[in-house]
């Protein structure tokens, strides 16, 4: 008992702002690009090697809606928990509870997976060196816990780093491609000869949609960083907007290397298919790059994944959504330190699970209903607080088209995940209406109604 | 024990020294800090914004 007794009751101890721009989009970029490396090639065995590039474009759209969405909504919003803070602000405490658990469920949950990965590929690589039964329970627990560490130890070095990983990560994608000459076509890429017409027709590209989401998922975790970055207003947008610009080119450029040198029915179930990708290319130097390239966007993936995970559980916490004692922030680190520690053995429980399919399922599923919910947030935004109300550091154009557009993609995207994943979906959605139920009827009267609602806001038209 | 299963006790060992150091760095800032000192945070506002508010721009 010696520093506390000193301190004045009014001090506070908050997170610290000590991110830029660059933080942000190695926050957003970091959680998506192993969705480049491996898992964005199952809408090819879904719709073939044309109907994954549609899918790739159409869910790119979606994702453009959700960047400019959260980019205008988080500019007002500079709080910890992202989409749950604004849901909190703009709808009400139900839909931010639910909105709160869908984060914190798709994060952990793609921590886990991103966690097996590397577990996984490291027992390959000991199999390839004559040791065929390597577990790989120890590097996820590795993985997990030495990111929760980093995570633990402050927020500026967790994001230094995932921007160092996730660029070597993408400058591995760019080195392969001009590797690849595709300003030659027919000397390393075939699509000449491996692109054919689609093989399960239109209902096949409606079914690549749920995978197409691989590409970008997870990219709109950067308004998890609102209330540690120096200018929310100007950082937010700034970095999600170039994240989203980010996975877009590599979006492609991974689709048209992959497509070229794989046959669509290979490519469509392979499980590391850029590795296989460099491995066909004949190059040593490539198939290390892209190995260190698959490892380190696993590894940025699960970094970035504890530090939206935690953020979301500690926002609730500081709510009463949860118990309040979620809410401490490290005197010294400042980091949300109990979140992140509370969450290891979470993130540990499902990746000893080794259902990497289910996991990756319910986490796609969980950030779909965030996703719809975003659209109608949108709108009651713009109509409670019109943009001569509340100053924004970015407005995006022609609302409400984007999110109108998002909630019909959203639509298109659930009638995709019906057609392959229906159980899981109604599992799912019958868990969160569950959950609802609990809060409502007993979380809901912890929660102090006034506490909640710090933002200097006007109070919204109609009120 | 060949080189892959030294390296699976080590990341055991390691994973659990990682884990051990954070409990007990958490044990300890709960002892020593009061308890409302560390849930006190509030949700923040983007200083920038009000900066220039206060600067009267618009």
């Amino acid at each position: 008992m010696s520093e506390q007794t000193a301190t004045a009751p009014a001090e506070r101890i908050n997170l610290l702002k000590v991110l830029g721009p660059v933080h942000v989009w190695a926050l957003g970029v970091g959680i998506v690009l192993v969705g480049e490396y491996m898992g964005w090639n199952f809408s090819v065995g879904k719709g073939g090697a044309y109907g994954s590039l549609i899918a790739c474009w159409f869910i790119g759209l979606l994702y453009t809606c959700v960047a400019m969405i959260d980019s205008e909504v988080t500019s007002t919003v500079a709080a910890a928990g992202g989409q749950y803070a604004q849901a909190k602000h703009i709808v009400g405490p139900l839909m931010a509870f639910n909105v709160g658990l869908y984060l914190v469920l798709a994060y952990t949950m793609l921590e886990a997976a991103d966690a097996l990965v590397v577990g996984d590929l490291l027992a390959i690589v000991a199999g390839q060196f004559g040791h065929p039964d390597l577990d790989p329970k120890p590097f996820v627990v590795l993985t997990i816990a030495s990111l929760a560490w980093l995570n633990y130890r402050g927020v500026f070095m967790t994001l230094t780093v995932n921007f160092i990983i996730t660029a070597v990560a993408f400058i591995a994608l760019v080195v392969m491609f001009f590797w690849t000459q595709p300003w030659n076509p027919g000397a390393v890429l075939l699509h000449e000869k491996l692109l054919t017409d689609l093989p399960y027709g239109w209902i096949g590209v409606i079914a690549a949609l749920q995978f197409g989401m691989w590409y970008y998922l997870g990219i709109e975790g950067t308004c998890q960083a609102a209330e540690e970055v120096r200018s929310a207003g100007r950082s937010i947008p700034l970095g999600t907007m170039s994240g989203m610009i980010t996975l877009l080119i590599a979006a492609t450029i991974t689709w048209y290397m992959a497509a070229g040198l794989l046959p669509w029915e290979y490519l469509g179930q392979a499980g590391v298919p850029m590795y296989d990708a460099a491995q066909m290319t004949g190059s040593p130097t490539l198939m290390v790059l892209l190995f260190i390239g698959t490892i380190f966007s696993a590894i940025a993936s699960a970094n970035g994944c504890i530090n939206d995970a935690s953020r979301s559980w500690f926002s609730m916490g500081r709510d009463r959504y949860l118990p309040i004692w979620f809410a401490a922030v490290h005197p010294r680190y400042r980091t949300p330190y109990r979140a992140i520690i509370f969450l290891i053995p979470v993130a540990v429980a499902f990746g000893f699970t080794g259902l990497l399919d289910q996991v990756i399922t319910f986490s796609i599923l969980s950030g779909l209903l965030g996703y719809t919910f975003m659209s109608l947030n949108m709108m009651k935004f713009r109509k409670s607080w019109p943009l001569d109300s509340i100053k924004r550091g970015y407005v995006h154009p022609f609302h409400p088209l984007p999110a109108l557009s998002l909630l019909i993609l959203c639509g298109a995207t659930y009638f995709a995940t019906f057609l392959g994943y229906g159980a899981s979906l109604l599992a799912i959605m019958g868990f969160y209406i569950i959950a609802s139920v609990w809060f409502h009827f007993h979380r809901y009267k912890y929660v102090r109604r006034a506490d909640q609602f710090t933002m200097p806001w006007p109070k919204p038209q109609g009120y | 024990m060949d080189f892959w299963d030294i390296l699976s006790y080590s990341a055991w060992i390691i994973s659990a020294g990682l884990l051990l150091w954070m409990l007990m760095d958490a044990i300890r800032i709960n002892r020593e800090y009061d308890e409302d000192l560390l849930i006190s945070s509030r949700e923040g506002a983007d200083e920038l914004l009000e900066a220039d508010e206060k600067g009267g721009r618009s």
